[in-house]
């Protein structure tokens, strides 16, 4: 009988692929364990291999074709002398499905929808600006590139960044570029480099550390606030850490609970440092090159499935967001929900079907954590009286918690309603794909929040 | 004591071994007043005295050029003094005052001095060891021939990140040398009661680091093993492991009443084995000094000690503005 062959997952966060190249051609006998294709993933080229013997049949999508969604059939493996030109093609995208089945939760719309227009005005560069699509991971790489060309004293640390091209491609490139002598492999040692690296910067040096995720840097805590937070104060001022610790955080996807955690509300507690957690391209660029430039220890908070997400990054030859400033991504009336990082996906989401129902929603993306722009938030809140965060870390002592009292002292007597904080669920993320998308937050879940604040 | 190495005939001039004097009884002196002003309730927190342990510093600055880099533990006073920073500005650090190294902010533990290339400082322990190869890497990566000496003690030699840092500064031959001041007790712990195995000059061996055991009593010792750990280093040949053999008469911290040990064991240590006094017999006995030279320095060391401690108490506090500088190097 015929088995179609599907397009493969091959890495966590892997959505779809570049079918790069055939090794197989109709007709051809294949054995399991054969290399039959190359698969491009948004983090390296893999190779495919056959896990059933058989003739292959029919190739149905052509060696070169970009961004084929996982599950789809792509060959189609049978036995000798068999017809296999009437094999369906009917896939079971199972993603599809569910987003159809959720869609159809949404209740029709209850009063006369308003425009959801996303704001295209940025005050990080001048209006007219020739715009390019570009990934978080390109406008990442690019931000360490122009930087490390500016300047000889930044380096760059860390396990995988250099041979192998970065564990998420992030530093691809760099080695050919600048040599061993600044892009340096690492033994598997967290809590000892990024020691290593922050007496260099004690020294004079500017290290970039990368963690392969954030959750490795438990291992260097104590580094990152004990020495590198802290000396300057310490020290009366004489002396200081610039540099930047960076490396995928939160949640992943189906890498169970010890690599799926988000600690922007653990560093965003830490004088001493500095905080950041983009959420567009744009965003990353250049705050990471403000970041590199500056005098403090910077965090940044990177997020493996925005890797591979574009978004219109501004063409200037040196372009820099500061820290502090947050972002109006939607300008709206009714409500104003306050988020960051990944969080922005599940606030644009919201706001953008909150329109549908007639609400009006603010969104504001904090950008960065330390210092956080508290002006831009009660400015807001001040306007529509009403406050929703978003956020996919831990519900304790969370960003948003932080957000709400300042609110709460600040501009009490604006609110009609209590600020809501929506956040990742209390518990330890699990494997299971249905319990994993409920511990993080949802979409839905910020619609009803929104909903219960504005009384509708 | 185990210790192998003596200095029977060091190429010393009389003036040196006269400085190393003064420089340990510099040590010696401030300490003691430190801990009668720790009585006082002018310095407060935690405060660990180097009482007995001043040959161990004194004899590795010997071989030391400008340039050269240090980092520390909490037990730093005597490095700081060492490396020729003011006592007065350590002092007044210990009282917490406006004229201290930090300003008051940092405290015993927590001093720094970038103008004598001094790290601090540290109060976790082990902690400065990789920040001490870090410090190593800079100047690597800067193509200078300078040194780093990362000093931590026997009860430090059992964290992890110490290996690691072994690790990497092997791997990458750095320029450190890893000094540890083994005075045989991490706080109440004897070293027989905390360590698998006695000679931790040999932990480096499975990185491919030498190491080398030396009697840290006598500062002619330690300055032979420090120029030689130093010379190795310069050349490029990566880090040097120096396990240096000390006591401190002193408990752990001002607080402790060091009951694990005897009275006994402390007094022959300091009758039979004091670094200082055997610097004093040998300037006596060579007859490069006499009974009143020694008797100025004495003179001269307890004028500087006793200024730095009125220096401390009449410094004034910080300003409360204070508070909140420094947090950030742009702020």
């Amino acid at each position: 009988m015929a088995t179609e062959l599907l397009m493969p997952a091959l890495s966590p966060t892997m959505e779809e692929g570049t079918l790069a190249k055939w090794l197989v051609k109709e007709g051809d006998e294949v054995k399991s364990g054969d290399i039959i294709a190359e698969i491009e993933t948004d983090k390296a080229t893999m190779e495919f291999e056959a896990v059933d013997e058989g003739i292959v049949g029919k190739i149905l999508i052509a060696e070169g074709s970009e961004g084929v969604k996982v599950n789809t059939p792509i060959a189609i493996i049978g036995e000798e002398g068999e017809d296999m030109s009437a094999a369906s093609a009917s896939a079971p995208v199972a993603a599809d499905a569910l987003a159809a089945e959720e869609a159809a939760k949404v209740p029709a719309a209850a009063a006369a929808p308003v425009e959801f227009a996303p704001s295209d005005k940025s005050p990080d560069w001048p209006e007219g600006t020739e715009m390019k699509s570009m990934t978080v991971r390109e406008a990442l790489n690019e931000a360490m590139v122009e930087e490390m060309t500016r300047d000889e004293d930044v380096f760059l640390m860390g396990e995988e960044v250099g041979e192998y091209q970065g564990a998420y491609k992030i530093s691809q490139g760099l080695l050919d570029k600048f040599g061993e002598k600044r892009v340096i492999d690492t033994p598997i040692t967290e809590h000892g480099f990024a020691g290593i690296a922050t007496g260099a910067a004690f020294g004079g040096l500017r290290p970039i550390v990368e963690f392969m995720t954030f959750n490795f840097a438990m291992q260097a805590i104590d580094q990152i606030i004990n020495s590198a937070a802290k000396t300057l104060y310490m020290s009366g001022g004489q002396m200081g850490a610039p540099m930047v610790f960076r490396g995928p955080n939160g949640a992943a996807a189906r890498v169970g609970a010890q690599h799926s955690q988000c600690y922007a509300a653990w560093y965003a507690q830490i004088p001493g440092l500095k905080v950041v957690m983009p959420y567009t391209a744009a965003d990353a660029k250049g705050l990471m090159k403000t970041a590199i430039r500056d005098d403090n220890p910077v965090i940044f908070l990177e997020n493996e499935i925005m890797y591979g997400k574009s978004f219109d990054v501004p063409v200037m030859d040196d372009f820099t967001i500061p820290f502090g400033k947050a972002r109006v991504a939607v300008e709206g009336t009714d409500v104003t929900i306050v988020s960051f990082g990944i969080g922005m996906t599940y606030a644009l989401e919201a706001a953008e079907k909150l329109a549908a129902d007639g609400i009006s929603a603010e969104v504001i993306d904090l950008r960065t954590l330390r210092p956080i722009d508290y002006a831009t938030v009660l400015e807001s809140v001040q306007k529509t009286n009403r406050c929703v965060t978003v956020e996919e870390g831990f519900p304790v002592g969370s960003i948003g918690n932080h957000i709400s009292a300042t609110i709460m002292q600040e501009a009490f007597d604006y609110l009609d309603a209590p600020v809501i904080n929506c956040a990742g669920k209390d518990v330890p993320m699990p494997y299971a794909a249905n319990l994993e998308r409920h511990a993080l937050i949802t979409t839905d879940e910020v619609v009803a929040a929104v909903k219960q604040v504005t009384y509708r | 004591m185990a210790a192998k190495k003596t200095s029977k005939k060091s190429n010393v001039s009389a003036d040196e071994l006269l400085a190393y004097y003064r420089d340990m009884l510099l040590i010696r002196r401030f300490e003691e007043k430190a801990g009668q002003l720790y009585g006082m309730g002018l310095i407060g927190g935690f405060c660990h005295l180097y009482i007995g342990q001043e040959a161990v510093v004194v004899g590795l600055e010997a071989a030391t050029k400008e340039g050269d880099k240090r980092i520390t533990s909490y037990r730093d006073h005597g490095h700081m003094l060492a490396c020729g920073m003011d006592p007065n500005g350590v002092m007044a650090e210990l009282t917490g005052r406006e004229g201290g190294y930090s300003k008051g902010k940092g405290g015993s533990m927590h001093m720094f001095s970038k103008e004598k290339h001094f790290y601090g400082g540290h109060g976790i322990v082990g902690a400065q060891v990789p920040l001490g190869a870090g410090l190593a890497f800079s100047d690597k990566y800067k193509g200078n021939d300078n040194v780093t000496f990362a000093y931590f003690g026997d009860g430090a030699a059992n964290q992890g990140q110490i290996y690691e840092t072994f690790n990497m500064a092997a791997l990458w031959d750095l320029p450190v040398i890893f000094v540890i001041e083994n005075n045989q007790y991490a706080m109440g712990t004897s070293q027989q009661r905390s360590t698998s195995t006695p000679d931790l000059y040999t932990r480096g061996e499975a990185f491919g680091i030498p190491g080398e055991i030396v009697d840290g009593m006598n500062v002619l010792a330690v300055k032979e093993a420090s120029e030689k750990a130093v010379a190795h280093c310069r050349a490029g040949k990566g880090p040097y492991v120096l396990e240096v053999k000390t006591y401190r008469y002193r408990g752990h911290s001002m607080s402790d009443p060091a009951k694990y040990r005897t009275r006994e064991e402390v007094q022959k240590m300091r009758d039979e084995r004091d670094p200082i006094e055997q610097v004093r017999d040998m300037l006596l006995t060579g007859k490069h000094a006499t009974e009143d030279d020694l008797k100025a320095i004495d003179k001269d060391i307890k004028a500087v000690v006793n200024a730095s401690a009125d220096f401390a108490k009449e410094s004034p506090e910080p300003d409360l503005s204070e508070l909140w500088t420094d947090i950030y190097a742009d702020a």
